[in-house]
């Protein structure tokens, strides 16, 4: 894992010119529903940064924030020094060429099978000769370990295996950001293990940055660089997993320890149970 | 993958099926005894009353379709209706003493033109007037003739009346 | 009260549809002329919406044109008219069975596959991983299917009305003794280039209609179970309405 000079602990950590991406004081609220109130977050280049929470917390938005399918209604994303939502279609899909994402279910187009599905994005924008396609789409699968399965069909891939040629298919075009969307989701532990060393021996091997969206805190926590945790549409602790282990705050201590009670509350809002109950039975 | 290949002949199969079928509904069950296209030339005729002649209605002799009424207009001066027929060109003989009636086809047919031959040694030429005409037959004009003429044989034969009155 | 406000709703909620389908129809269109460029797309989705709806049309076909044989020469026979079955037969098939059923078959067969695919893709995220992948997925995979449904119909309906008129002619001159030679050649006098523009004009506007309600319906879908679910029903039962309405609409226009 790198190492290097962490700001202290609880500190939003402001923009640093060496960020790969950054959201300077975003709002974003849809149906009336507020989700992001003026948040801040930097993305180190080369890092494995994770953004953590309690579900509903609009991790996914952000990711659609930074790759430009969503607006935010005030502040600013920036990729690679650029303003997301100010581009241009053209300029904006030149952009999406150099991320690539892992969504949660794959996301593998269903009428292709594996190979065609790992050489859509080169077959798409690039016009390679075949034996180069070849190439590329049996290296990338030879590194996420699935090169044998190249001639299945989505339907026949396990959830793990699944995404992890979702991920071949990310890294074809050699991406400078990989985006995460709870890769760790329903997998057994030994395809956990899997694509936790996928991420990072991929973040290193390829000189890329990772931004990993998820609340499988223990696993994301061996190797991470650095980690947000989000609640309630702000961060409210950010640093390197060690210093979250050790954070004074209650809220991110319930999530770091997977408590059952705390700040966030067990119980649903409901009026008080013993009055509940004998209103019910009618007597007083 | 499903074989490309496969895909592809498929489809071809299936569209060709498809003109296919468009070509045989154009070519085997459409009226294809006269077209338009061909050479022709105009005759024009005056009703009194062209009854239910619509254009593109058809122009015969002696049952044979020779052409189309090409269209039917109202003459504000001479108060009638005037239809101009297109004839098929290979029919360029009729004696232009010939008569054009308006008549049914079947019961409840269509209306169309029939040009009875006359005796002249002229044939019409494009643009000439079909001087003898006879009118779309109106049911109620038919019906008014018959009482009529029942009321004067009234006059003639008082014992007739009682049962004709009755109608 | 409560049921005007729910009513007035109701109404927003139909008019914001028709204006979002508006707005997505004049985005096909301006997407297809590019789409037609990738010729292999629009083949397999020919392909997809026409030629495996083959088998269906040219059964239902063949029997309802059966079905038109002794219906309408029982009718006839009425009348001493039987030899006027082809002439009925052939224009009932034209210029409005022929049109309308294959329309709605296509869209209970056809349109609810590309409606659910299109939804399905929505829920598993594939079109939002299209878009990352900056592959646009209107142009790579929701317009090719409206193309493929728009030329597969006409070319249905016109398989549709062959058959139906050969199911017909199995029942009114095999099966009933009506005269071959008549049958045939009354057709032939009453039938009309004009009907025949009528029957494929039709095919080719319901294609157009069926196909949208489609892939607009999928394309919009919740991206759940339910959602697909609910959004194949609506493409069945939006697609024959809009069907029929557009079928009064053209016949009094061509009349």
């Amino acid at each position: 894992m790198s190492q290097h000079q962490a700001p202290a602990a609880g500190v939003e950590p402001a923009a640093v010119p060496d960020d790969i991406a950054a959201l300077h004081d975003v709002d974003y609220a849809i149906d009336g529903k507020t989700i992001f109130r003026g948040i801040r977050i930097g993305i180190r280049r080369g890092d494995v940064t994770a953004i953590m929470g309690p579900s509903g917390t609009g991790k996914t938005t952000l990711l659609r924030l930074i790759t430009g399918q969503l607006r935010p209604n005030a502040g600013r994303v920036i990729v690679d020094g650029l303003d997301v939502a100010r581009l241009g279609r053209r300029d904006l899909y030149a952009l999406r060429r150099r991320m690539g994402m892992l969504f949660q279910n794959g996301a593998l187009l269903t009428d292709l099978d594996v190979f065609e599905n790992v050489a859509f994005p080169l077959r798409e924008h690039a016009r390679l000769p075949e034996r180069i396609v070849r190439n590329l789409v049996l290296t990338k699968l030879h590194a996420v370990g699935l090169r044998g399965a190249a001639d299945l069909q989505p339907q026949q891939l396990s959830g793990g295996m699944a995404r992890r040629v979702a991920l071949a298919r990310a890294i074809i075009m050699d991406p400078q950001i990989l985006l995460y969307d709870e890769p760790f989701a329903g997998l057994d532990p030994i395809s956990m293990g899997v694509v936790m060393r996928l991420i990072r021996s991929l973040n290193d091997a390829l000189g890329i940055s990772s931004i990993v969206v998820t609340h499988d805190v223990r696993e994301i926590s061996r190797i991470a660089d650095m980690s947000y945790i989000l609640s309630e549409g702000q961060v409210v602790a950010s640093g390197t997993p060690r210093e979250l282990h050790d954070h004074p705050s209650p809220v991110v201590h319930q999530f770091m320890e997977g408590l059952a009670d705390g700040p966030v509350s067990f119980h649903y809002p409901a009026p008080d149970l013993r009055e509940q109950l004998l209103e019910r039975t009618g007597a007083k | 993958m499903r074989s490309s290949r496969a895909i592809d002949v498929s489809t071809g199969l299936f569209v060709l099926l498809g003109f296919a079928a468009i070509v045989f509904l154009v070519t085997q069950i459409t009226n294809r005894e006269f077209s338009l296209r061909s050479e022709s030339y105009r005759l024009t005729a005056q009703f009194e009353n062209v009854g239910g002649l619509k254009a593109g209605a058809p122009v015969s002799m002696a049952g044979v379709t020779i052409g189309r009424v090409e269209s039917i207009g109202y003459d504000m001066d001479l108060f009638k209706a005037v239809a101009t027929l297109r004839i098929d060109s290979r029919y360029d003989q009729i004696p232009n003493d010939s008569d054009a009636s308006i008549l049914t086809a079947g019961l409840l047919g269509g209306q169309y033109v029939g040009i009875t031959p006359g005796g002249s040694d002229e044939p019409f030429r494009d643009g000439d007037q079909v001087e003898f005409v006879q009118d779309a037959i109106v049911l109620e004009n038919l019906i008014s003739k018959y009482l009529f003429s029942q009321a004067g044989n009234r006059d003639e034969a008082p014992a007739d009346a009682a049962p004709a009155a009755q109608e | 009260m409560d049921l005007l406000a729910d009513l007035l709703t109701k109404l927003r909620g139909f008019l914001e549809r028709v204006g979002a389908m508006t707005r997505f129809f004049g985005q096909l269109l301006w997407l297809s002329p590019g789409a037609l460029l990738r010729f292999r797309l629009i083949v397999e989705q020919v392909y997809n919406a026409g030629a495996l709806s083959l088998v269906i049309i040219m059964t239902c076909g063949l029997f309802v044109g059966m079905v038109l044989g002794l219906q309408g020469h029982d009718l006839l026979q009425r009348f001493g008219s039987e030899d006027s079955l082809g002439t009925g037969a052939a224009l009932a098939l034209l210029k409005e069975l022929g049109p309308v059923i294959t329309a709605l078959l296509f869209a209970g067969r056809a349109g609810t596959a590309l409606a659910s695919e299109l939804g399905l893709m929505r829920a598993t995220d594939q079109l939002s991983a299209m878009e990352i992948m900056a592959v646009d997925p209107m142009r790579r995979v929701v317009v090719p299917r409206f193309l493929g449904g728009a030329i597969s119909m006409p070319l249905l309906t016109g398989v549709f009305i062959m058959v139906g008129l050969f199911g017909v002619q199995l029942v009114g001159v095999q099966l009933l003794g009506v005269d071959q030679g008549q049958f045939w050649s009354q057709m032939r006098g009453a039938v009309e280039l004009d009907d025949i523009y009528e029957g494929l004009i039709k095919g080719v506007v319901f294609g157009i209609a069926c196909s949208l309600i489609a892939v607009f319906e999928g394309y919009n879908a919740q991206p759940t179970a339910e959602g697909v679910g609910r959004a194949t029903t609506r493409t069945v039962v939006i697609s024959a309405v809009v069907t029929l309405v557009l079928d009064y609409i053209l016949t009094a226009l061509m009349l």
